[in-house]
């Protein structure tokens, strides 16, 4: 499967949906947005790019097992409640960082919600591109498929 | 500081599956971390339970929002039990499936799994509203769903359809009922929706909420008229899957009944208890025939965990507080009995090839210790003193004479002669018949080499002669464990009032 | 509005009841997110519809103005797509595995387990 036109439309569109998943992951704690939809933008990112050629290749482009980036979002997910306890405060109590200001982007928030958001956005990604993955290859395996 | 042991049971697990998922792909890696990882989980889980006995109750509010506006996590008596007892399934059930789950279900990430289906068991048991109820039986039940259909074998896959598809349903209704319950309350937090239906004037409303709960739960526990995906799908997979979902699925089923009726709606819905009654004495009697009409190993087990179920809701349904006691002692008792019934179970066709009892036999002169390790959970199930099932069938039994419900008396009663039959079928087809002809004889496998199967399953047979022989200071803790469920203002004001007592 | 809302989730109960009875196992999975999409339409009306703004508390104030949707419903809601998501997203991969093992969309085919 190899689809010329949507192959070269994906070289283009990968990195913009990939910067504006991290966009929206970012505001994602006071506006329209968050870990669950940035990690969905980001995975049809790559399916996008799968669609293209074949999910072969883009499971070469993420590089990664998707089933270790789900066990690290899973992972992220739960160290986010730890500052808090270190600070005395019950866990997942929400902490945040002073805020400051970048050139550019405007005034930065940082904390440790934002780390649980992470968490699940790469939890989703890893989710959504497992399943992916194992459905386009149900075509290609015969038996004793890995599923 | 000692409320967050709370987070040790559910966490613990998780943490296990993130490493086991990152970490080093070997098969080794996999089988001592799984074991380690549902051992630590075993150790807080116990501690859980010595904190929660001397305090009565253990709330942690997450994320210091404070009840009934954030998300809590409550520990009584009777969930600290429930997550002590199925921790420790957990650990016996990880080293017999280090020897028996196959090296290509372990590289499809088998353990990971099965530390994320504890994760969502033992967060059921903690869970203080009724959302988050809802999210943590999802976490088990998707869990559950791929451990089952792991293999990709046609049986597996049909099993596994038909499973995931009851169940789905069942979320859906416990999900609209929640939806219900928010819609007429305006909170999720069960002592938060306890008090307020207590103080509500018109609660008619409720009954539907209430049965859309019970109808979810129930399909999930495997009660008549709902268990009929049960028997089609629990002995398709390997032994030592079918053991921790005989262990642990159905009682989270069971565990919620218990919870929601005797917190929020036994007190505006009374009349329930009759239909819970004859639900119960037929979900005994129609499990007990269906396990008399099969041949199987383990098509027998299935059903008898349905026929197990009856009993212990029949607890429930009589709700004085020693039918909840002798409910909660018949889960704990059940729970182990069950879980080795299946595993003894899995060593026969381990041993064997098959399950089907006509093409087995001559086991007790093979195979003596075997013969051994099969008489004490059979029998103990079966209620033959003085094993552990004898005194639970007993308490459930005196609790319905107390209550003059002849009928129940009298089906529990027959319901155990039954048993007792399907459970000498097993004995005098599998031990006592002579090898049939024609087929081959068990496999030439020393103890040693089985030494990981046969430990978990003597520990289990030992604890079930234990608590038949010691069994007063388990009653006397499932007694305190029921007054805490009969007198449900304790639970209220513990949550609301964020903790209530010091803990030491 | 409400009452709207009400058929609406009784048609959508009753059109996924009636895939889950039909025999194809591709029906079923319909059935299966019909009931589910149901499920939580049901959870987002059950905190009442208002039209209204969103639950935001504004940068110089502590309460939001009224009048606010109220915003537990639609987290629920949320969760609960997401997780429907995950288990409608297995179950294909499930039916799909079993249509290659049975070679048949029949529900009646599915028969080696029955009991």
């Amino acid at each position: 499967m190899n689809n010329f036109i949507l192959a070269q439309a994906a070289r283009i569109l990968f990195p913009c949906l990939l910067v504006l998943s991290v966009i929206v992951l970012y505001r994602g704690h006071n506006l329209p947005g968050g870990g669950f939809i940035g990690g969905l933008l980001a995975a049809t990112a790559f399916i996008l790019v799968g669609i293209g050629h074949d999910m072969a290749h883009a499971r070469r482009v993420l590089r990664v097992d998707p089933v270790v980036i789900m066990a690290w979002g899973l992972g992220l997910a739960v160290i986010s409640g730890v500052p808090a306890l270190l600070q005395g405060a019950p866990f997942f109590t929400g902490l945040w960082l002073p805020t400051f200001s970048l050139p550019l982007l405007g005034d930065i928030h940082l904390g440790t919600p934002l780390i649980f958001d992470v968490g699940v956005f790469l939890t989703v990604i890893g989710f959504t591109l497992h399943t992916t993955f194992s459905l386009a290859e149900l075509g290609h395996i015969e038996e004793g498929g890995d599923v | 500081m000692s409320e967050l042991i709370i987070l040790l049971p559910v966490f613990i697990p998780l943490i296990g599956a993130v490493v086991l998922l990152s970490g080093s792909r070997s098969l080794a890696f996999q089988k001592v971390g799984a074991v380690v990882f549902s051992g630590l989980t075993f150790l807080g889980a116990a501690y859980l339970l010595v904190l929660v006995d001397c305090a009565g109750h253990v709330v942690l509010q997450l994320g210091d929002w404070s009840a009934p506006y954030g998300i809590s996590m409550v520990a009584d008596r009777f969930s600290a039990v429930m997550v002590a007892i199925s921790s420790l399934m957990t650990l016996l059930v990880a080293l017999y499936a280090i020897s028996e789950i196959d090296a290509a279900r372990l590289r499809r990430f088998f353990f990971p799994v099965y530390l994320i289906l504890i994760f969502g068991v033992n967060g059921a048991f903690l869970s203080g509203d009724l959302f988050n109820l809802y999210v943590w039986f999802e976490v088990m039940l998707i869990a559950s769903f791929v451990l089952l259909s792991m293999g990709g074998e046609r049986s597996e896959l049909e099993g596994g359809l038909k499973y995931v598809c009851l169940n789905l349903f069942s979320s859906m209704l416990f999900l609209a009922g929640v939806g219900i319950i928010y819609g007429k309350t305006g909170t999720l937090n069960m002592a938060d929706v306890a008090q307020s239906l207590a103080g509500s004037p018109d609660v008619s409303w409720a009954v539907s909420g209430s049965m859309l709960l019970f109808v979810g739960f129930s399909l999930k526990a495997g009660m008549f008229p709902f268990f009929f995906w049960l028997p089609a799908s629990y002995h398709t997979p390997p032994p030592a899957v079918s053991a921790i979902f005989a262990a642990l699925l159905t009682k989270v089923g069971v565990y919620a009944l218990y919870r929601t009726y005797t917190l929020l709606f036994q007190p505006i819905f009374p009349e329930f208890q009759s239909i819970l009654l004859v639900l119960a004495v037929l979900t005994m009697v129609i499990g007990v025939l269906g396990a008399a009409s099969h041949f199987d190993i383990t098509k027998i087990l299935s059903f008898h965990i349905i026929s197990q179920i009856g009993y212990i809701v029949l607890g429930l349904a009589i709700m004085t507080p020693l039918a909840l006691a002798a409910g909660i002692f018949y889960l704990l008792h059940n729970i182990i009995a069950k879980t080795c019934l299946f595993l003894v179970g899995g060593l026969i066709i381990r041993l064997q090839g098959t399950g089907d009892l006509a093409r087995i036999g001559g086991l007790s002169k093979s195979k003596p210790w075997l013969a051994l390790l099969f008489f004490f959970p059979a029998f103990s199930l079966a209620g033959i003193p003085p094993l552990s099932g004898f005194w639970a069938k007993l308490g459930v039994v005196k609790a319905g004479l107390d209550v003059g419900s002849w009928v129940a008396v009298t089906a529990a009663l027959l319901v155990g002669v039954m048993t007792l039959y399907s459970m000498t079928k097993i004995w005098a087809e599998a031990f006592w018949k002579a090898q049939p002809e024609g087929q081959p004889a068990a496999a030439k496998e020393n103890m040693g080499s089985l030494a990981y199967m046969v430990i978990p399953i003597a520990v289990m047979a030992a604890l079930t002669v234990a608590i038949g022989l010691f069994g007063e200071p388990l009653f006397e803790f499932s007694q305190r464990a029921a007054d805490q469920l009969m007198n449900p203002q304790e639970y209220i004001s513990a949550v609301l009032l964020d903790g209530g007592e010091d803990l030491p | 509005m409400e009452a709207l809302i009400a058929v609406l989730v009784g048609v959508l109960f009753g059109a996924g009841t009636y895939c889950l009875m039909r025999r194809s196992i591709v029906k079923l999975v319909i059935g299966v997110m019909l009931i589910s999409q149901a499920a939580n339409l049901l959870v987002f009306t059950s905190g009442g519809l208002l039209g209204g703004r969103p639950a935001l508390v504004p940068a110089d104030g502590t309460v939001p103005p009224a009048p606010f949707g109220d915003p537990l419903p639609q987290a629920m809601v949320l969760t609960a797509i997401v997780i429907g998501f995950g288990l409608v997203a297995f179950l294909l991969a499930l039916v799909a595995r079993a249509h290659e093992q049975v070679g048949s969309d029949d529900m009646n085919a599915f028969n080696k387990t029955d009991t």
